[in-house]
Formats: structure tokens, C-alpha cells, sequence
């Protein structure tokens, strides 16, 4: 075991680096967008003398750097810093948006990798014929649709003119999981490009794995067709999905934008986006903490996912 | 006006009833609905068409917002979903009529000396949420609170005209402003964006507000919801609603899928498109609410090639209004004629409506010497119909022999950006008297002058206007200053972009004549539901 400790140690520590960058840069292109808070939050009435009031009352006219050290020296205390705009802490910001966009990946999730996988399996077991051909026109052509697009189709379809849905989670507030149906085309969408990247990336992995020598020695050896399939190339073939799952939930929780704007679903992208464009540095500094270490684990998780499944190299030893 | 405050008619002039006539007739056709703006008396919905008001039930309206840095304090008010909570929840001492004039809210009666120097504001009976009566304590506090040198409200620069130290409370509900010079549109002061009465002390909004607005806090989660309740004892009279839901929804389309499926009653700030698929549809009411936002290309006079008024000139008459109407709002317009604030009082409706005169303009420049012309116009996405009257208007002037590159900016910064530098530049307003425009844009002091319009002969009638107190010399005046813009101004206003908003067919009252901004634009306690 002591290999994969260490090897952990070094990928915390890599992780811990790495999102020390993300912070740093988010930093610093915050800093470099044309304008700051005060000049935001002043909009259309640019009054010189009231921006340069509201910049003192944000403290905005001390330097970058001693803002950053300042930001920096409370993270140390797990305090994440209070918002220029509200002067409410940054923790309560990413706490309400945290609860919808958790349970909109972990749903999707829920969800993805069932649908991708089975679908990635049946193309590949029907290789060449009708089934595959379907399954990778329909999954190629979906992926082709961006999200905003699908949406509104669905909306317009399954909500406005059918009526079986609500189009929007206006008026849930937080209490999504009571209202089960408002969640179901918000989820859909999100599903839509995943589940076909998902597919077809299962499929290639089966089709290369059932081909392989191995396999071709295990027929050999008689072992039933299934047991192959299943134990022996499935599990190469999720190897690689593994990685592209991480990067599917790491999309899913650092902000479907789109779905949240479409569906009214305050998440955290919505707040990044508001933070942006308010030019609330502590609060996009906030956030970028939140999803470095999210991507961080998440990347880990996979590494190790796909240790378990497909050990190469370095642990066989 | 000014010693007899009492409410006043404010009849719409000719050319705007004649406009909604003609587009209640072509919606007769389909809809019921938009008879309101047919005949009635009043801009407020006709009762023969919206029914008899009915108390009760909850109205949601769905609003774009501030997201969750949203606050409830009404002094920080800065969006449209901001105003719109803050004038449920609180009141105004005077507000704006849907011709811009102030008209009494929490104010009585206001009287001004000989001098219009200082000025007696009586205040009527009103009672706060927690049954306190609100007193001229209330209001001194408020508007110290606003003009506190620390922070940074934005009605601080309205405010400014008032000496308030010297302003005292005469008697319970008697205020005297002592006002630092003579201004004669003192009441609009009164009525300034953003210049909320709040209780003596109050600091904290966001747990428990309390105000004498016609609604009363139930509850606020920052960019999602705000639930409001009937204020019973509200001195204009109890809302018809039980309830008032805010909700925000910064997707236009989320707002629009939210009104058809039923979730919101009322959705603010629609497209023209989405307003022109809708309008005959049956599903929902569209109201279109005029003169709200004025569309420009505004050119820095203090410098080339603009410092030339036949440069100036020239550009009105490139102008083809109808088309960039046509193109970049979609229709969903009225003509501007070079001026800001049509149908407000004391605008100019006489002046001849400018017309495209190519080849005038093509004199007017090589008489200046400009004839091959370049310019860079700098736009943004930050208004509905920017980018595209900016391709428009450069498409117009390449046949008056007129170079313009349109750069685009950034859309958090550009008001601030285009405010210095740059000689040409997409520009809008929202809704204030033609008076604060003036004040606040084209006087050599004014904070956010971007024409660079700085005439000392100018600001002397704008003070001469101010010391007027006969109203009729006044508005003399105001007429002047306005036909001097209109010859050689730096605002090219091509037209004024309706306001579009979409309600249930369920909702009653709905005012369709006051702009964005105005006493009656998104104001519940006079809607009803069906």
C-alpha cells in the first residue's frame, strides 16, 4: 500500500498547488477586466466623484496585492472573505448556490452513467448493425445541439404545448427535491451532451477491448461470452470514461450556467456570473477556491477509479 | 403648480393616444385585452375591459436582478427589480406622473419662499408598518442617510441641492428644506430615484424592513424571492392584492416560459420579438409602455470632429429613425427628434420632426472640411438594440461618404468608459424629468456630462429657469435651452424604445402610459387579479 500512499501525497500536494494557481490567476484576470466594482455598481450613472466614493467605501483603493494578502491570510481561517457589493460573507454565497447545483450533478450523475454505459455497451455489442448505427446517429447528432437550443425546445414542447411539465423552477426557492417535476427537464438537458460523449467514448473502449489479445485468449480458453464482455472488457473500457466522467461532474458543479438561466435554478453558476460581472473579486476568488478543490478530488477520485479498474504499471509492481 | 400641489389631470398629448389607438385597434382583432388603452380617461387599465377590482390573492412578478447580492435597502436601489421592491415596500415624499412632473406622495403639499430657496413640505398621514405615523424626523433622517458624505447612495447627487443642516423639522409633520440655491423644480428632488422615506435609525433592510409603502415584509432570499404582504392602513388605500411575490429571473425567456406556463402573473423587460409572437396569441397581455427609454448616439462636442456644430448636423440628418426603430428595436418604438424626454412636460413638440437629408449633410460636411470623415463609434451590449443600431447607423452614414468603425466594449464598465473618452458612443436613458436631464448631463458641472456640452450662456438659463417661478416663463425658457440642442446639440436621439411587459390574462389594472421609472410603471397596489 505504500506506493499508492505516497503517490496520493504527491497528487494532494499537486492538487493543493494547483489550485493555488487557479486562485492567483482568477486573480489576476479579474483584476485585468476593463473596470472594477465601483465602476459596476455605478452602471449608468458614472458619476466620477460616486465612483470614487463607492471604491473607498469597497476599500478597492488599496493595492491588489495587499487586497489579495488580506483574502489570503483569512483563508487560512477557512473565512472565504465578505462581498464588496453586499458586504455579505462569501460562505453564505456559496452555500445557497451550492444546494441546487449538488442536486442537479448528483442527479445527472445518477443518471449518466447508467444510461451512458448501457448505451455504450449495446452499440458495441451490436457493432455494424442497426442498434450501433442508431445509437451513434442519434447520440452524435443530440451532442451537436448546444444546451440553450435543446432547452428551449423542450420547454417549448413538453411544458408550453403538453403541459406535463413546469417550464421553470420559479418559486421552489430551495425546496427542488419536493417539486420532482421541475426538475425533470433541467436534468435532461444537462444529460444531453454527457450521455452521448459518454456512449460513444464506452463503445470505442469495447470495441477495442473485445478485440484485444486478451480477449481473443479468453475465447480461446472458453470463458462464456458475457463473463467477457462484462468482467473482462468493461472494465477497460470504463477506465478512460472514468476520467471523462470527472470532467462531466466537474462541468456539472462549476456551473451550468445555461441550464440554471434557462430553468431559474440560483446556482452557483448563477452567482459566478453575477460575481463577474459585478466584478465582486472576493466573492469570483471565493468560488474559484471552491471549485479548484472540488476538481481537485474529483480528479483524484477518477485517478483512483481507474487504478481500481484497469492497474497499469506503476501498482502492479 | 407649485402652491397647489393637489394631484393634477396629466393628459397624454395627441401623438402617443393616437399611436396606442392604433395598436389597440390591430390587437382587437385577437385579443380582448389591450382595449384597455382604447378610450379610457386614464392610462391606468380600463375597468369597462379589465373588470370591477377584486380583492385578493397572490401576484408573482418575475423581475431580472442583482442576483445574490440583491439587498432590500431602498437607498442602494440600482435595478429596475430594486425600485420596483422598493416602492412596495416604501414611499417617496413626491414621485414622477407619467409626464415626468413630481406629483405628492408622503408629502401633502410643498410651498416654496419668494426666493424658491426654501421650501415648506407638509406632510400627510401616513403610518409606517409598525403603526409609528411617519413625521419630518423620519424624513430629515432619510435624507442625511442618503447624503451621508461616507457612503455612497445614489440619490446623494439628487439630494444635493439641499443644505441639510440648515433643512429642520418645523412640527411633527411640517419639514423646511433650506436649499443652497433657488430651484425651482424642487419637487422633483422629492421624487428622485432612489430618495426613499425610511423609519428614524433604520440601517438594516434585509431581515425585517419597515416602510409606509402599501406592502409589508413577509420574506427575502437575495436573488430569488421576495414575498410581500397587504399593508392595510397604507395612506393611498389598501392594495387589492393579499400578496406580492418578487421573483428574480435574469433569462429573459425564463421570464417569458415562467408568465405562459403559469408561474408568474406578471414578467418585466420583454424583447419586441417575444412581444410581437405573443401579442395576438390569447396566452398572454403585452403592455407596452412609451417613452421609457431614449435611444442616442451621443458626440463629444469638445473635440474633433465634433467640436464642428455642421459636423453635428451633418449626423442628425445621416439618421434614418426609422429604420434603426425598424432594425434595432424591432419596431418597438417612437421616432426621436434630437431631444430628450418626448412627451414629458415642457418638451418641445413643435419643432420639425428631422428627417434623413443625405445630401445636405454631404454639404455640411465638406463645408466643414470633413468630407472623408472617420470615426470610431464605440458600442456595447449593455442595452437591448446597441450593437445593432451602431451596424445600422454605420451602414447610413457610408452613404453620406462618412467612415465609422464600431468598436465594441465592455458592458460592465461602459458607461463609464464611453463617459471621457472616445468622440462617439452608443447611449440610452431611462425615464427622469427633462429638467434632471439637464442638470445631470449638460451643465459645465454636470457629473456625467458625455457630450461634453459645456456652455456658461447655458448654465446661466438653466439658473434662470431654476429662479423662475411663474411656470409659464419657465417652461419659455426650458424651450429655449431645448431649441438650441435641437440645432446644434450633442445627443443625435433617434427614438425612444417602448418598455415591454407581459402579464397574465388574469391581471387587472396594469397601468400602460407611465415610462419605466414613473409612479405607475410596476406598481401592485393598484393591480388586481381576476
Amino acid at each position: 500500500m505504500r506506493p499508492l500512499r505516497s503517490w496520493l501525497a504527491r497528487r494532494l500536494l499537486l492538487g493543493a498547488a494547483q489550485t493555488v494557481a487557479v486562485v492567483l490567476l482568477v486573480f489576476a484576470l479579474t483584476e485585468a477586466l476593463p473596470g472594477d466594482a465601483a465602476v459596476a455598481l455605478a452602471g449608468d450613472e458614472p458619476d466620477p466623484a460616486r465612483v470614487a466614493a463607492i471604491r473607498e467605501t469597497m476599500e478597492l483603493d488599496r493595492p491588489a496585492t495587499a487586497r489579495l494578502l488580506d483574502w489570503a491570510a483569512g483563508l487560512a481561517h477557512g473565512d472565504l472573505g465578505t462581498s464588496l457589493v453586499s458586504r455579505r460573507p462569501v460562505s453564505a454565497y456559496v452555500a445557497d448556490g451550492f444546494g441546487p447545483t449538488l442536486l442537479l450533478a448528483s442527479l445527472t450523475v445518477l443518471l449518466l452513467v447508467p444510461a451512458g454505459v448501457g448505451l455504450g455497451v449495446l452499440a458495441a455489442r451490436h457493432r455494424g448493425r442497426l442498434a450501433d448505427r442508431a445509437i451513434s446517429t442519434v447520440t452524435l447528432g443530440v451532442y451537436a445541439v448546444p444546451e440553450f437550443a435543446l432547452g428551449v425546445l423542450l420547454v417549448t414542447v413538453f411544458a408550453l404545448r403538453l403541459g406535463w411539465l413546469p417550464p421553470t423552477a420559479v418559486g421552489y426557492g430551495t425546496d427542488l427535491l419536493g417539486h420532482p417535476a421541475a426538475l425533470v427537464l433541467p436534468v435532461l438537458v444537462l444529460l444531453s451532451r454527457p450521455v452521448c460523449s459518454l456512449a460513444r467514448m464506452v463503445r470505442a473502449g469495447m470495441i477495442e477491448a473485445l478485440a484485444s489479445p486478451y480477449a481473443a485468449q479468453a475465447r480461446r480458453y472458453g470463458i462464456p461470452g458475457a463473463r467477457i464482455r462484462y468482467a473482462h472488457a468493461l472494465p477497460n473500457a470504463v477506465a478512460p470514461a472514468a476520467q471523462h466522467l470527472a470532467r462531466t461532474v466537474d462541468w456539472l458543479l462549476c456551473g451550468v450556467i445555461v441550464v440554471e438561466a434557462l430553468f431559474v435554478i440560483p446556482g452557483l453558476g448563477t452567482v459566478l456570473m453575477n460575481a463577474v460581472a459585478e466584478r465582486d473579486v472576493p466573492v469570483v476568488q471565493g468560488l474559484a477556491v471552491v471549485f479548484g478543490v472540488i476538481t481537485v478530488v474529483l480528479n483524484i477520485g477518477a485517478d483512483l477509479v481507474t487504478r481500481g479498474f484497469a492497474p497499469r504499471g506503476e501498482v502492479t509492481a | 403648480m407649485h402652491d397647489d400641489p393637489a394631484p393634477r389631470l396629466h393628459l397624454p398629448g395627441p401623438p402617443r393616444r393616437g399611436v396606442l389607438a392604433a395598436a389597440s385597434g390591430l390587437a382587437g382583432l385577437g385579443a380582448l385585452t389591450l382595449a384597455g388603452c382604447g378610450g379610457g380617461a386614464s392610462g391606468r387599465g380600463d375597468t369597462k375591459s379589465d373588470g370591477k377590482p377584486r380583492r385578493g390573492g397572490r401576484l408573482r412578478a418575475a423581475f431580472a436582478g442583482g442576483g445574490a447580492s440583491e439587498t432590500l435597502d431602498p437607498h442602494l436601489s440600482n435595478l429596475f427589480a430594486d425600485v420596483a421592491r422598493a416602492k412596495a415596500l416604501f414611499d417617496k415624499l413626491a414621485d414622477y406622473g407619467a409626464d415626468l412632473s413630481a406629483r405628492p406622495r408622503l408629502a401633502r403639499t410643498w410651498e416654496p419662499n419668494a426666493g424658491l430657496d426654501r421650501w415648506q413640505v407638509t406632510l400627510r398621514e401616513a403610518t409606517f408598518h409598525d403603526g409609528r405615523p411617519v413625521t419630518a424626523r423620519d424624513v430629515l433622517y432619510s435624507y442625511r442617510r442618503i447624503a451621508d458624505p461616507k457612503e455612497a447612495y445614489r440619490a446623494k447627487a439628487s439630494l444635493e441641492p439641499i443644505d441639510l443642516a440648515a433643512s429642520r423639522a418645523v412640527d411633527r409633520r411640517t419639514v423646511e428644506f433650506v436649499l443652497k440655491r433657488p430651484t425651482a423644480e424642487f419637487p422633483n428632488v422629492l421624487a428622485a430615484f432612489g430618495a426613499y422615506i425610511v423609519p428614524d435609525g433604520a440601517k438594516e433592510f434585509d431581515r425585517k424592513p419597515i416602510g409606509s409603502g402599501p406592502f409589508r415584509f413577509v420574506s427575502f432570499t437575495p436573488g430569488r424571492s421576495t414575498v410581500l404582504r397587504r399593508h392595510d392602513d397604507h395612506w393611498d388605500g389598501a392594495p387589492h392584492l393579499d400578496e406580492l411575490e418578487f421573483i428574480v429571473a435574469n433569462e429573459e425567456s425564463a421570464r417569458v416560459n415562467a408568465l405562459l406556463g403559469g408561474q408568474v402573473e406578471y414578467a418585466h423587460e420583454l424583447n419586441p420579438t417575444t412581444a410581437r409572437a405573443h401579442e395576438r396569441g390569447g396566452r398572454m397581455e403585452i403592455v407596452r409602455l412609451p417613452g421609457s427609454a431614449m435611444q442616442a448616439f451621443a458626440m463629444k462636442t469638445d473635440r474633433p470632429p465634433f467640436d464642428d456644430r455642421r459636423v453635428r448636423e451633418a449626423f442628425f440628418l445621416i439618421a434614418d429613425r426609422k429604420e434603426l426603430i425598424d432594425g434595432a428595436l424591432s419596431g418597438a418604438g417612437r421616432l426621436g427628434n434630437d431631444l430628450f424626454g418626448k412627451g414629458y412636460e415642457y418638451y418641445p413638440a413643435g419643432l420639425p420632426q428631422r428627417e434623413q437629408d443625405l445630401d445636405r449633410a454631404r454639404k455640411l460636411l465638406e463645408e466643414a472640411g470633413a468630407a472623408d470623415l472617420r470615426v470610431t463609434l464605440d458600442t456595447s451590449p449593455v442595452a437591448a438594440g446597441f450593437t445593432e443600431a451602431a451596424g445600422i447607423f454605420r451602414d447610413q452614414a457610408a452613404r453620406a461618404g462618412v467612415t465609422i468603425r464600431v468598436r465594441n466594449g465592455s458592458k460592465d464598465s461602459y458607461w463609464s468608459d464611453i463617459l471621457d473618452s472616445g468622440t462617439l458612443c452608443s447611449y440610452r436613458s431611462g425615464a427622469m424629468p427633462i429638467e434632471s436631464h439637464i442638470s445631470q448631463r449638460l451643465l459645465t458641472g454636470s457629473t456625467t456630462n458625455a457630450t461634453k456640452w459645456h456652455h456658461k450662456d447655458f448654465d446661466a438659463l438653466y439658473q434662470q429657469a431654476q429662479s423662475t417661478k411663474d411656470d409659464k416663463a419657465r417652461a419659455a425658457v426650458y424651450e429655449r435651452m431645448q431649441r438650441r440642442l435641437y440645432a446644434e446639440g450633442g445627443f443625435l436621439v433617434w427614438g425612444f424604445a417602448d418598455w415591454i411587459i407581459g402579464t397574465a390574462p388574469s391581471v387587472g389594472g396594469v397601468d400602460r402610459e407611465a415610462p419605466a421609472n414613473t409612479l405607475d410603471w410596476a406598481r401592485f397596489d393598484k393591480v388586481w387579479l381576476r
